[in-house]
């Protein structure tokens, strides 16, 4: 398969490429890893006028602890998070998460930025980011904006950034105390898109009660659903093993899945449940609860 | 539609080419450059026939534009003999049988030899996990596992 004809843009700094959006605005398209545009372009789901390719932009690649968030560049390849000794120790949330995205061939490509920018629902970091509170870094021709995670999605394939502004960062607030994460995927084989994923993000008071919590769902809803009825629910109690059911049934029934041929409306409903749990009781553990 | 220059350095050799920027890095290597060696399988990066090293990674070379290849390295399997002496990976898929029908092994060939120059002695898992982009439909794997254990061996 061949994509339509498009002008090529290759900018090498994130002004020169904000200019070319501001440009063409709806007629470009951003392409940071390529890893999902290019599918799109040819099957011919996509056939923007111009592609503005971020890829050489060498300062949007970077993972570093700053001023209690990790920044993570919008350009950072997937496969920086899989390698990365930060990453596996304080952010395992993040880790689960890059390894179950496509392959480790599309993971060498697909960055970070791509996968929220994206807009779809069946990618995964936009549940793990809402679960971690994290927020997006815009940048558009009159600054920067940052925008909440949680307010980020807005519905198939459509995003809060403006149709001049590039997802440039992403920040993470640094796990305080007893913190823990997890994000837990079921798939029918490696590379799939998920049938059911959850993400669970974790901080234990003192007490071993429910300090902050992050509770949210992948591909069960035409946009990535954070989950607050299970948040407001565990907040304040101990994570114990009747609160995570009660926290994952608050879950499933969040979930608004359509049936696929990855299963049933019912199936994937029981399968938001099974993961929420999971999740839960992985982030509780790593938290250093029980 | 203006056309792109690029300059690619191929398995050592720098081509010179001016491209569409549609142009798919598969297709310039295949068509541009004659190099059939890397295959196209199912053209929707789930495959990983068409897997070339770029830079240094193994990358799906159908899901990658020709114009992103410019002033980049990329390695086929072309390049993995030298001097008429086969490179220990492809000498491992010899001895140990790691292919059938061969299709997707020149692609297998390039994320082995990415995964070794990375990881001296990867373990079973570690391997299985490398190769998780790349389908064989034939051999089941195991003796895949075992080319690349066999070629590890040699390189160390």
């Amino acid at each position: 398969m061949i994509p339509p004809v498009f002008d090529y843009h290759c900018p090498e700094t994130l002004g020169e490429a904000v200019a070319l959006l501001s440009k063409y605005r709806d007629d470009a398209k951003v392409m940071s890893g390529g890893q999902s545009l290019l599918p799109l372009l040819k099957l011919r789901l996509a056939s923007p006028a111009h592609v503005i390719d971020i890829s050489r932009i060498k300062r949007l690649v970077y993972l570093r602890e700053d001023g209690g968030m990790l920044e993570i560049g919008g350009c950072t390849p997937e496969s920086a998070l899989e390698t990365s000794e930060l990453i596996r120790s304080r952010y395992p949330i993040l880790h689960d998460t890059t390894r179950v995205i496509a392959d480790p061939l599309v993971r060498n490509r697909a960055t970070v930025g791509g996968n929220l920018a994206h807009g779809d629902p069946a990618n995964d970091h936009p549940a793990s980011m809402i679960a971690l509170g994290a927020e997006v870094v815009a940048t558009g021709p009159h600054g920067e904006r940052v925008i909440p995670a949680r307010q980020f999605f807005r519905g198939l394939f459509t995003t809060a950034l403006a149709p001049d502004e590039i997802l440039s960062e992403i920040r993470v607030p640094m796990p305080s105390g007893r913190s823990g994460g997890a994000y837990v995927k079921l798939e029918r084989k490696v590379g799939d898109f998920a049938t059911a994923a959850a993400a669970a993000q974790v901080t234990l008071g003192a007490d071993g009660k429910v300090e902050q919590v992050g509770v949210a769902l992948t591909n069960l809803g035409p946009v990535p659903i954070q989950v607050t009825a299970a948040e407001t629910y565990l907040t304040g109690r101990a994570p114990g093993e009747q609160a995570i059911a009660e926290a994952a049934r608050l879950a499933a029934e969040a979930a608004d899945p359509s049936a696929d041929r990855r299963g049933s409306v019912e199936y994937k409903r029981e399968m938001a449940r099974v993961h929420a749990a999971r999740a839960l009781k992985l982030a509780v553990q790593r938290a250093g609860g029980h | 539609m203006a056309k792109h220059s690029i300059q690619v350095n191929v398995n050592g050799t720098i081509h010179e080419a001016a491209v569409e920027s549609r142009l798919l890095l598969v297709h310039f290597l295949r068509e541009n450059l004659r190099l059939t060696g890397t295959h196209i399988g199912c053209d929707t990066s789930h495959c990983g026939a068409c897997t070339v090293i770029l830079d240094g990674a193994p990358v799906k070379s159908c899901t990658v534009l020709a114009v992103q290849a410019d002033r980049c390295e990329v390695r086929t399997v072309e390049g993995l003999e030298q001097n008429g002496a086969l490179h220990a990976v492809q000498d491992g898929f010899w001895e140990k049988h790691g292919l059938q029908c061969g299709y997707c092994t020149p692609g297998m060939m390039m994320t082995a030899c990415a995964l070794l120059e990375h990881n001296k002695d990867p373990s079973e898992l570690e391997i299985r996990e490398a190769i998780s982009g790349n389908l064989c439909r034939c051999t089941g794997y195991v003796n895949i596992v075992k080319a690349i254990q066999h070629a590890a061996e040699k390189l160390r």
